[in-house]
């Protein structure tokens, strides 16, 4: 965190406790596995019904440098960075609302010297680590069967944290914004094309110059140019601008889900 | 109980002055006062809507003030909220346990969140469990348990830090008299212990059994102070007699106020408030008057308190 931050966070919100929030959500999913295994079969599903089945009609496809890849390879990162966007965002969004207006969670850590910081710290973190051992998994999946072409391809693992710790960050400050469950549509709303259309099935080249300029401005644009950058084994200085993004997001969804929290919590 | 005033507030735990809280337009609270000795059992008494709650996050610090000053264990909540919490114990109006954890994970999670260390926590939890009477269900999850179960849960988990003082808001809401009666006698334990408590309720018996001194609030503010006996000494009579007539032969209230201090008029029953109730019940038969049913009954805190707050109901 740079301290530049710490000037937008609540005074007084920080007692440097995150981890007994991740302690808590440890011990609470120990009875919750079955969703940590959904969350890993389901790119993997995508990987073996596009890659395999939908890649044996398509053949290959030019890589991040021209060169032509299988689709396999084309996708596997796609679905990677998209796997990370996805479990983050369902940490940091249904489930903290729930904990947020119904289960009364955080008003329960509020009268102990916890503050809102530890809480979004905490739930994020949380986010943060489910989406490293989804990517691990797929990460390995992808070594199975033979998708990853360069060494660099293990820097993909804490490329996939910045990535989750960003959406789990912009998930959490707008689900401080939500008033019921009708405004989750919108999350997947803003999911789902995000998914479809940031080059994660195909490259960007296909669509009309305007159109690009928009998908270049997705959040899940840069995750996917970042994996695709990393598991390919192309590698410039290119990718640190896709990083500086995430950055960006991680700065902004930290300052204002602290704030909001605050606001909501501590009235 | 030693009366507490002002000039020995050297070990005061709590102090109000001028304090209020605003939402937007409404103002919540409006301008309180409120001492707290240590070792004391302090009441907040009043309707729905009075203020005690916002009081109680006021004094919790989860919720800062709007004017008005307030030290709560010497501290300003507004410059030291987490150390004051770290010191605190805080029982909320509804049950907020963690419903993913068993209750012996409740407990130690919990711990955590004061920075306990494990090896402390799990300690202290066997010994709330003990306490709350909840060993047996020590790794059951929380959801199943019955609503005394998880009040007594509840009231472990605010003491898993040792507080110093324990603020329970609405503490035996809901709850059956047999769960009401074993949580009365546990928070009697815990002041024997020295547990200084801050208590709301708008349950006049429970503020009479728990409370050395209570303050009863009204509209955002405080309109009696003092000991439940001594309230019941200034705002009512020793005893009251209820009537009960049939409606054609029900008096009117200006019939019976010469043998009365008071004489209040309900829907259903007329309630005269005197020194001595055998006596007024008397002289209500000779004055030719032929209830369908009375009863003699001490005066209560409930007397008091509709007599301050009125008797119109709210919300």
């Amino acid at each position: 965190m740079t301290p530049l931050i710490w000037r937008f966070l609540p005074a007084g919100g920080y007692a440097g406790r995150p981890g007994a929030l991740i302690l808590r959500s440890t011990t609470a999913s120990r009875r919750a596995w079955l969703a940590f295994l959904s969350g890993f079969f389901e790119p993997v599903f995508y990987l073996v019904a596009m890659g395999q089945g939908l890649g044996s009609l398509v053949g290959a496809l030019p890589g991040p440098d021209g060169r032509p890849i299988s689709y396999a390879a084309f996708i596997a990162p796609g679905l990677l960075a998209a796997s990370a966007m996805n479990g983050a965002v369902f940490d940091s969004t249904y489930n903290v609302f729930f904990k947020l207006k119904y289960a009364r969670l955080y008003d329960a850590m509020l009268a102990t010297p916890l503050g809102p910081v530890d809480v979004a710290l905490g739930e994020i973190g949380w986010a943060l680590i489910r989406g490293g051992l989804y990517a691990l998994g797929f990460l390995s999946v992808m070594a199975g069967f033979g998708l990853l072409a360069s060494p660099w391809a293990l820097l993909a693992l804490p490329a996939a944290l910045v990535v989750a710790f960003a959406f789990a960050a912009v998930g959490m400050a707008a689900t401080s914004f939500m008033r019921s469950w009708q405004d989750f549509d919108l999350v997947t709303l803003a999911i789902l094309p995000m998914f479809l259309f940031s080059t994660t099935f195909y490259p960007l080249s296909v669509y009309p110059r305007w159109l690009q300029i928009v998908v270049e401005c997705l959040p899940l644009f840069h995750a996917v140019e970042l994996m695709r950058g990393l598991t390919t084994g192309v590698v410039g200085l290119g990718l640190l601008g896709h990083l500086a993004y995430f950055v960006v997001m991680i700065g902004g969804g930290v300052a204002v889900a602290s704030r909001r929290l605050d606001a909501l919590l501590l009235r | 109980m030693i009366p507490v005033t002002v000039s020995d507030m050297g070990d005061g735990l709590v102090q109000a002055r001028g304090l209020r809280k605003r939402f937007g337009e409404f103002e919540a609270v409006r301008g309180v006062d409120v001492d707290v000795a240590r070792g004391e059992v302090f009441g907040f008494l009043g309707p729905n809507g009075a203020g005690k709650s916002s009081t109680m996050r006021m004094i919790g610090c989860v919720s800062p003030r709007t004017g008005g000053s307030l030290q709560v264990l010497g501290l300003d909540p507004a410059a030291d909220g987490p150390r004051i919490r770290a010191r605190i114990g805080v029982v909320p109006q509804l049950d907020n346990l963690d419903a993913e954890l068993t209750v012996r994970q409740n407990l130690q999670i919990y711990g955590r969140y004061f920075g306990l260390s494990k090896a402390h926590v799990r300690e202290k939890a066997t010994e709330l469990m003990e306490f709350a009477r909840l060993t047996d269900r020590a790794d059951d999850p929380v959801e199943p348990l019955s609503g005394g179960m998880k009040r007594r849960l509840t009231i472990a988990r605010a003491l898993v830090n040792d507080p110093e003082l324990l603020l329970l808001d609405e503490p035996t809401t809901g709850l059956d008299p047999q769960a009401r009666h074993l949580l009365w006698e546990r928070l009697y334990r815990l002041k024997r212990e020295g547990v200084t408590q801050i208590i709301t309720t708008h349950y006049m018996d429970e503020a009479e059994q728990l409370c050395d001194r209570l303050v009863v609030m009204d509209g955002g503010v405080i309109v009696a102070e003092g000991s439940p006996s001594e309230l019941i000494a200034r705002h009512s009579t020793r005893e009251v007699l209820e009537l009960r007539f049939d409606p054609e032969l029900r008096p009117a209230a200006a019939e019976l106020e010469p043998l009365a201090e008071r004489v209040e008029e309900l829907p259903d029953r007329m309630l005269l408030y005197t020194a001595d109730g055998e006596h007024t019940q008397g002289e209500v038969h000779r004055a030719g008057h032929r209830p369908q049913s009375s009863l003699v009954r001490r005066s209560s805190l409930e007397d008091v308190f509709l007599r301050l707050t009125g008797r119109t109901l709210v919300d």
